[in-house]
């Protein structure tokens, strides 16, 4: 299906993550290809999410955590001394695993991003709230109620909301963390079309441990795999490396590594 | 000894304690849970002691309270009525003067300066030691804190005379500055409920869950932004808790107003915080410690200002309520 190689959007080169000097992750590099959707797959505890959160430096906030490498963003090493996290996350923005909607109304909560960069006037944020509402599929199921509280949606509706709320801010890669690993298959099936309505105006890189779902959405797919060490005094130290990257067909009809092949037969994981 | 069991063989230990021995059927027939039902009164009958007490103390203050505004003075008129009790601006009980302005003043300028050291600095403590300390800092202050709480009140009421009392004077001088009066026994007071409100609204700060910190940061706030926008609305109905718990201990706290703040009413308008005056607490400990005799009049107006107080921190709690359930968001 995609043979070319278009303009990316990220380039992970030689990514390290560290958790108090404890190696976590080893040597990803990657590109993520702009308006595609990159799978990150692989067993639990591979670092797929760790390697996620590194792209828009949400690891900075968890203590002890230190990243290695280079995450070239425009041709700006994301990692640099120059660089300022809070815009980063402004530019690539997240959905997490659990959605996460504030206890604040369905308007407050898609114009959070908005006012945050300074959007005070009511009618811009009116037409903000309205059409990224719209971009997630939900304007129907609550154009009646906006001053409802985001917790009182469903887990669907409540996920939906949550991409309105980061694609409020029109970032240009958005990142999922198994976006749909907390709703049932209507929901999921739900939040699938969406991302490839979305993939046409953002890049997307999702994290998932659903191995079809990565089929029917990704464009590529990044495996992750676990790599084991015993240490001295018989204790088993553990880290995730990139395993094999490829374009999504590609990896799952012809696997390079025979790791690879057993992990998306359902073999182990 | 030797097990000879097998992984997922079954022992019969376990049947044995649930079959009836009499036919060897399942045992799911009622039984009686006389320890359960035991426990269950028990915790019924604590609950009953509490709200027995308060509606006790409610009413022996209020029928007494009922007294003093019975009371027939010399003339066959009421010694004082309800209009004049909560208007009069003077009380002196020998004069049969029984406004409780004067007092009332007092307790709300002593609380007002308390709350004004106390509501921003615990809550800037809290907000530190919740979102900006990091894990060492926040384990060796929170006891610390926790230990501050517990210090007598007596210790802070001789604080504020030898210490709190002679800064002001310097600052302000001597002319100004009485050697008791409201601001010093306020200031103090503040310093004495900082650590309650600081403790209670970390924890409400802690209890606000990370999820809603990191869609917060995901959308590129910064932490400010994140603290005040997410953290603290979240908090709210918490933070309120405790600024309530605050007020209310500086209503009722007695022993730095009785020490630090004078020894007789004093009505002033506008509200004057350098000169003694007596709070609704101070007239109480003040006047219960001298000999009093039982069903005089000066013995009823302190039920009727004792009953005045529990009204007063009661409104203050139904209106915190009243603001919690408007404002909050509810995260759960």
């Amino acid at each position: 299906m995609i043979t070319t190689n278009g303009a990316t959007a990220l380039d992970l080169r030689h990514v390290k993550v560290f958790y108090n000097e404890k190696l976590a992750v080893d040597d990803v590099s990657i590109p993520v290809y702009k308006n595609k959707i990159t799978a990150f797959i692989g067993p639990s505890g591979c670092g797929k999410s760790t390697v996620l959160r590194s792209i828009n430096r949400m690891n900075d906030l968890i203590p002890g955590a230190r990243v290695e490498g280079q995450v070239l963003y425009h041709n700006k090493n994301l990692y640099g001394d120059n660089v300022d996290p809070v815009e980063v996350r402004r530019r690539i923005g997240m959905v997490f695993q659990k959605p996460n909607p504030f206890p604040k109304s369905i308007y407050d909560n898609v114009a959070y991003g908005p006012r945050l960069l300074g959007i005070r006037d009511k009618r811009t944020l009116d037409e903000i709230v309205e059409r990224s509402i719209k971009g997630a599929y939900l304007w129907d199921e609550v154009k009646g109620d906006l001053k409802k509280s985001g917790l009182a949606l469903s887990g669907g509706q409540q996920q939906r909301l949550c991409i309105a709320r980061t694609i409020a801010v029109e970032p240009d890669v958005i990142l999922m963390d198994e976006p749909a690993s907390a709703l049932d298959p209507i929901a999921t099936q739900a939040i699938e079309e969406l991302m490839k309505e979305l993939v046409k105006q953002y890049t997307i890189v999702i994290v998932t441990h659903n191995m079809q779902q990565a089929q029917r959405v990704s464009d590529y797919t990044a495996f992750y795999s676990i790599r084991k060490a015993e240490e001295s005094g018989g204790q088993e130290r553990r880290w995730g490396v990139l395993g094999e990257y490829a374009p999504t067909d590609q990896l799952f009809s012809n696997p390079k590594s025979e790791e690879t092949e057993r992990y998306i037969r359902g073999e182990f994981g | 000894m030797q097990s000879e069991l097998q992984i997922g063989q079954k022992s019969a230990v376990i049947a044995r304690v649930l079959v009836n021995e009499a036919d060897g059927s399942p045992r799911i027939e009622k039984r009686a849970r006389l320890f359960d039902d035991f426990i269950r009164y028990v915790l019924l009958f604590c609950g009953i002691v509490s709200i027995f007490t308060t509606v006790g103390i409610v009413i022996v203050l209020g029928r007494e309270s009922l007294l003093l505004f019975s009371t027939l003075d010399a003339q066959g008129q009421p010694v004082v009525t309800l209009g004049e009790f909560f208007t009069s601006t003077s009380w002196q009980p020998a004069g049969l003067k029984f406004g409780i302005l004067p007092l009332l003043e007092s307790t709300l300028m002593t609380s007002f300066m308390a709350m004004l050291v106390a509501l921003p600095l615990g809550l800037g403590a809290a907000v530190y030691l919740s979102e900006y300390a990091s894990a060492r800092v926040q384990n060796t202050l929170k006891p610390v804190l926790e230990i501050l709480a517990g210090i007598p009140t007596v210790v802070y009421g001789y604080f504020a005379i030898t210490f709190m009392t002679p800064l002001l004077q310097g600052l302000f001088g001597r002319d100004t500055v009485q050697f008791y009066n409201t601001a010093s026994a306020g200031l103090v007071m503040g310093i004495m409920i900082l650590p309650t409100i600081a403790s209670m609204s970390e924890d409400a700060l802690s209890a606000v869950p990370r999820h809603l910190r990191e869609a917060s940061y995901g959308l590129g706030a910064t932490k400010f932004e994140t603290v005040s926008k997410v953290v603290l609305p979240a908090a709210l109905s918490g933070i309120v808790a405790a600024a309530i718990v605050g007020i209310s201990r500086a209503v009722g706290e007695t022993m730095i107003v009785a020490l630090a703040a004078g020894a007789g009413p004093n009505w002033t308008m506008p509200p004057n915080f350098f000169v003694a005056a007596e709070t609704i607490t101070g007239h109480i400990a003040r006047i219960s410690g001298g000999d009093l005799s039982y069903n005089s009049v000066d013995y009823n107006s302190l039920f009727a200002l004792g009953f005045a107080l529990f009204i007063f921190t009661l409104a203050l709690n139904l209106i915190s309520r009243f603001i919690t359930n408007r404002f909050r968001e509810a995260y759960q």
